[in-house]
C-alpha cells in the first residue's frame, strides 16, 4: 500500500518533469484540435492507462473553471490515453492540468501519511495488548 | 426536508433497488448541486479522510478508507495489482533435467514461486543485458537427484519409503550470493517465502540441476511479479428499516441477511428487529424475494467508505 502510494507519486512527478522539459521519451503530447483556441486541448499520455486517466479526470472535474473533461483509451491493448480538457474561457486548458498533477501528488502523500500512522497505531495497540506483532 | 434528504442520498449513497442499482456515478462536481461547494479543497479532504486498520498479519491486511472517491481508490487497487515491483525468477539455466516435467513447464513453475527479497534494494535490469550484476539479479541453485532407498522394506509400495528425494520442494533451492550481496544480506534472509511448495516429483535416476536468475519486475509485465494474491475493496453497506418490523416478521428479516447483521430484541414483550452490524452483510438481496418485507428495507452503500479485506 505504501509502495503503491509512492508509485503513483513517482508517475505523476514523471509526468510533471516531462511537461516542464517539453518532451522526455515522448511521455506526453499536447494536441490542439483544429479550429479551437488554447481553451480546448487534448493531451496524449503515452504508457498510461485507466489508473492515471480516471484519477486525473476526477480531479480536473472538481475544478469549477473546467467545462468538460474526459479521457479514452485508444485501444485496450494499446498503451496510451487521450485526455481532453475544455475550460470556460478564463484559464488556458493547460493550467488545470498542471494544477491537478500537483493536487494528486498531495492527495497521495496525505493518504500515505495517514496510512502509515494507522499501521503504526495498530502495531502499538497490539503491542500494548501483548499480542505478537510481526 | 424530504428533498434535502433525497439530495443527500443521491450524493452519498449507492442504492440497491430490486432490479437495478441507482446513483452509481459520482456526481458531486462543482455546478451540479446548488448550495453545495464541490470544488476541490485539500484541507476539506484532509479533514474528512481517515484510514483505520482493522486486522493485520503476515499474509493479509484489512483496513477501511473513508472520505476518498472511487476514481482514486480504484487507482490504488490497480496499482497494487499491476505496478508495485517484486523479485521473481525470470531466467532459468538448465544444466540437467531428466525428470518427467518439461524444461519450459519447470521454468514456468519456478517463475511463480514468491521470493522473499525487498525489491526496493534492487534495480531493474537494463534491456538486452544478458549477464546480470549484483545490483539487479539474485541467483538460486536447484540441484536434486532421486535415488532408491536401500533400507526400504521388501514389499513396501509407499513412495516416501522406497525413494529418497523424490519430491522437489522450494526448500531445496539454495541462494548463491553475487558480488557483495553476501555482505548486504545476512544468511537466510534471501529465500523463497514458503519452503514447502512442491516444484516437481522425481523417480530414481532422475535429476534436476539448474540455475535461476531473479530480477525485479512489475505485474503489468507478467503476473508473477504481482506482490498481492488479491487486492479488492467493497463499499460499506448501509441498511435502513423504513418501517418497524416486529414479531415473526422480525425473525424472517434476520434470516434474509448474513448472520449478525439484524438483531432481534425483545422490547415490551414483542420481538423487534434492529440493524446491528451492517458491515458484515454480503448483500445477497435475499430480502427482495420476500414479498412482505421488501418494502420495509432500503439497501444502500456508503459511497465514500471503502473496506479493503
Amino acid at each position: 500500500m505504501m509502495e503503491e502510494d509512492q508509485e503513483l507519486e513517482r508517475k505523476i512527478s514523471g509526468l510533471k518533469t516531462s511537461m516542464a522539459e517539453g518532451e522526455r521519451k515522448t511521455a506526453l503530447e499536447m494536441v490542439q484540435p483544429a479550429g479551437t483556441d488554447r481553451y480546448c486541448v487534448k493531451f496524449v499520455l503515452h504508457k498510461e492507462d485507466h489508473i492515471l486517466g480516471n484519477s486525473l479526470r476526477y480531479m480536473i472535474k472538481k475544478n469549477p473553471e473546467v467545462e468538460f473533461c474526459g479521457y479514452t483509451t485508444t485501444h485496450p491493448s494499446g498503451n496510451k490515453i487521450n485526455l481532453r480538457i475544455q475550460t470556460r474561457g478564463a484559464l488556458p486548458a493547460v493550467k488545470p492540468f498542471q494544477r491537478v498533477l500537483n493536487e494528486l501528488m498531495n492527495v497521495c502523500q496525505h493518504v500515505l501519511d495517514k496510512f502509515e500512522a494507522s499501521i503504526k497505531n495498530y502495531k502499538n495497540q497490539k503491542a500494548s495488548r501483548n499480542e505478537p506483532t510481526f | 426536508m424530504a428533498a434535502a434528504q433525497a439530495v443527500e442520498e443521491m450524493r452519498s449513497r449507492v442504492v440497491l433497488g430490486e432490479f437495478g442499482v441507482r446513483n452509481v456515478h459520482t456526481t458531486d462536481f462543482p455546478g451540479n448541486y446548488s448550495g453545495y461547494d464541490d470544488a476541490w479543497d485539500q484541507e476539506r479532504f484532509e479533514k474528512n479522510f481517515r484510514v483505520d486498520v482493522v486486522h493485520m498479519d503476515e499474509n493479509s491486511l484489512e483496513f477501511d478508507m473513508v472520505g476518498i472517491d472511487a476514481a482514486i481508490a480504484n487507482a490504488f487497487r490497480r496499482i497494487l495489482l499491476a505496478e508495485v515491483p517484486t523479485m521473481a525468477v525470470e531466467k532459468v539455466l538448465v544444466y540437467n533435467n531428466t525428470s518427467i516435467v518439461q524444461d519450459e513447464i519447470l521454468a514456468h513453475r519456478l517463475g511463480l514461486i514468491p521470493i522473499l527479497a525487498d525489491p526496493r534494494l534492487f534495480e531493474y535490469r537494463n534491456q538486452g543485458d544478458e549477464e546480470g550484476t549484483e545490483i539487479d539479479t539474485l541467483q538460486f541453485r536447484l540441484q536434486v537427484r532421486c535415488t532408491r532407498n536401500p533400507h526400504a522394506a521388501k514389499d513396501s509400495s509407499d513412495p516416501n519409503e522406497l525413494y529418497m528425494n523424490h519430491k522437489v520442494y522450494t526448500r531445496h533451492m539454495t541462494w548463491i550470493p553475487l558480488g557483495n550481496q553476501a555482505d548486504l544480506f545476512p544468511e537466510g534472509t534471501i529465500r523463497p517465502v514458503h519452503d514447502d511448495i512442491l516444484i516437481a516429483q522425481l523417480r530414481p535416476g532422475q535429476e534436476i540441476d539448474l540455475l535461476m536468475h531473479c530480477v525485479k519486475g512489475i505485474g503489468k509485465d507478467h503476473a508473477k511479479f504481482s506482490p498481492v494474491a488479491t487486492a479488492s475493496y467493497r463499499l460499506l453497506p448501509d441498511i435502513t428499516l423504513l418501517e418497524p418490523v416486529e414479531g415473526e416478521a422480525a425473525e424472517e428479516l434476520s434470516r434474509c441477511f448474513s448472520p449478525g447483521v439484524i438483531e432481534v430484541q425483545e422490547v415490551q414483550g414483542k420481538k423487534v428487529a434492529r440493524v446491528a452490524n451492517p458491515r458484515l452483510d454480503t448483500f445477497s438481496r435475499e430480502i427482495f424475494r420476500n414479498e412482505k418485507l421488501k418494502k420495509a428495507v432500503r439497501l444502500a452503500r456508503v459511497r465514500d467508505h471503502y473496506i479493503w479485506p
